[in-house]
């Protein structure tokens, strides 16, 4: 074959790998066609990398088939994790795809030299300190999701403004390279140290809660680092597939920053998280009402329709299988059950609802907020499982709390409110929250897994 | 400024618009296997670092080249599978009747 149409049939692979890709995220809109969407993204990548090996400027093929067996070695393992791990393998693999842009970048850039362009020096200075930095942040966070680093914020005073010299000192140096692309050579391992030290700065500071649109802002970042690779190589399948990844983490960002009624710049600079002194200093002298297993059991016993609101303690107490028992019991006896799912319960987007797929629950069964808060007025009974800033009503009635404007899920509106917590402690951003002080509010306090359990033997008539 | 960073551009642009379209309609019960299966498709970077590993043009590219074929092969291996298993776990209808 000569190599002309040998680099025709590269680009029909390359064409068809990136409508599989298309189709794939279009097939991914429903649960029923998600499978097949699965199948297509698969067929396109095989596509893609069997034309590439095929192409005539590889030479050697040793290092190639090593590091694909390795990646295969690392990859079928973080593919196996259990899903309460899944927001760690994420971040751990917007690391690796980040690794791999600000990589071949460096690579270019070595490659060329002397023979540098200033226009292909600002696309690869541009590409290497987005990929260094989110290689970096992305470790940070996938470090503070599995609990190495601490999760609470760490914050130092004049953070801020240490952060934003380096990001600066990472630009100058990229404008200065790209001024003179090819006699200060040693500024571009400093540039891409710099990035990488900005990428920690950036993640460190943001806490827990505050996951869910880190990780969607870090995955639109490896996007367009791979977006803008595919700018520095001339390749339009990487362009292709950058864009498509980038426009994807950045909607989830913005749909993670309007749950929070938060913008970017508050998320990556406004480290959250101290007790706020105006809402503790409220707490005094008000008295909750709380009740044991059997009364809970009871209540849900008699309700039509209940409500259960799960938040990342759910996750933490290991609690989804007893909720689904609990799920099992009710709609047996005839009790309308339903989800209600704020978009940034858990770690990361959707989290809560591939733990609820996990342990069983039907997806019909899992409402969005808009949707159950329709649903609410009319539920007997609002069931709050290790959730509790997602349902505090400051966020509609008080206007100097610092989560208000926050949309939230109307829990209070329901007839009765149960609420499952270990203790009167302010949830993770140390905000009290007035739900618990309500007469229809009843506190279930304990363990959720060991409680839950407890409800489902009352139930199911198991203890008399 | 080269030609093909035009078209490139205009590919960007529409791929961009692409994405936001197509994205705006996954419902978000399907947002993290959304976010694993856009990392397996980025993951086609693997492409590139295929080329600089075999051209084998310096020990350092081929270095940087091998390393960046196991980081983002590994995602594209594991991406694909972490998705499929998820979406094998989304059930509809009630489990007893």
């Amino acid at each position: 074959m000569t190599s002309l149409a040998t680099q025709q049939l590269l680009d029909f692979a390359f064409i068809a790998a990136v409508a599989l890709f298309i189709l794939a995220l279009r097939w991914l809109s429903s649960p029923v066609t998600a499978r097949r969407g699965v199948l297509a993204g698969e067929i396109g990548a095989a596509l893609a990398v069997g034309a590439t090996l095929l192409n005539p400027e590889l030479v050697q093929y040793r290092w190639i088939v090593i590091a694909l067996i390795i990646g295969a070695g690392i990859g079928i393992p973080l593919g196996m994790v259990h899903m309460t791990a899944v927001p760690q393998r994420t971040a751990l693999s917007h690391a690796f795809g980040a690794l791999s842009a600000a990589m071949i970048g460096i690579a270019e850039y070595y490659v060329g030299v002397p023979h540098v362009t200033r226009f292909e020096m600002g696309e690869i200075s541009l590409e290497v300190i987005i990929g260094s930095l989110t290689f970096t942040g992305s470790l940070i966070a996938a470090g503070k999701l599995q609990e190495i680093l601490p999760q609470r914020p760490m914050t130092y005073p004049g953070q801020n403004f240490v952060s934003l010299s380096f990001l600066s000192g990472a630009l100058l140096l990229a404008i200065a390279l790209t001024v003179d692309p090819n006699h200060h050579a040693f500024l571009f391992p400093t540039m891409v140290g710099v990035a990488l030290i900005f990428g920690i700065m950036l993640v460190t500071p943001i806490g827990g809660a505050d996951m869910p649109t880190v990780i969607s802002l870090l995955n639109s970042y490896a996007g367009f680092s791979a977006a803008l690779l595919g700018f520095v190589l001339n390749s339009k399948v990487l362009i292709v597939a950058g864009a498509l990844d980038g426009s994807s983490g950045f909607i989830l960002s913005v749909i993670m920053c309007k749950a929070m009624n938060r913008s970017f710049t508050n998320v990556m600079f406004g480290a959250f998280g101290q007790v706020q002194a105006s809402a503790a200093a409220a707490t005094e002298a008000r008295t909750v009402r709380s009740a044991s297993p059997e009364e809970a059991a009871a209540i849900l016993a008699a309700a039509s329709a209940v409500v259960i609101v799960p938040g990342y303690g759910m996750a933490v107490a290991q609690a989804q299988h007893k909720v689904r028992e609990l799920y099992d019991v009710l709609t047996k006896k005839g009790v309308d059950v339903k989800f209600g799912i704020h978009p940034v319960a858990g770690r990361m987007p959707g989290h809560m609802n591939v733990l609820l797929a996990e342990a069983d629950i039907p997806y019909d069964r899992l409402l969005e907020m808009d949707d159950i808060n329709s649903e609410l007025p009319q539920a007997d009974v609002a069931l709050i499982i290790g959730a509790n800033d997602v349902t505090n009503p400051a966020a509609r009635s008080d206007p100097t709390s610092p989560i208000y404007g926050m949309p939230i899920l109307d829990v209070d509106k329901a007839r009765t409110v149960m609420v499952i917590k270990r203790s009167m402690n302010p949830g993770f951003a140390g905000i009290d929250n007035p739900l618990y002080y309500l007469d229809r509010t009843l506190m279930l306090f304990g363990d959720a897994k060991a409680f839950v359990g407890d409800i489902v033997r009352e139930l199911s008539g198991g203890a008399h | 400024m080269p030609a093909d960073f035009i078209s490139n551009l205009y590919l960007f642009i529409l791929a961009g618009f692409v994405g936001f379209e197509v994205i705006k309609r996954v419902s978000p019960l399907l947002h993290t296997p959304l976010m694993s299966l856009t990392n397996a498709l980025d993951a086609i970077v693997v492409v590139a670092a295929i080329i600089i590993a075999g051209r084998h043009e310096t020990v350092l590219s081929t270095t940087l080249g091998a390393i960046a074929v196991a980081a983002s092969f590994s995602n594209m291996v594991g991406g694909f599978f972490i998705t499929d298993r998820m979406l094998r776990m989304f059930k509809t209808g009630r489990p007893q009747k």
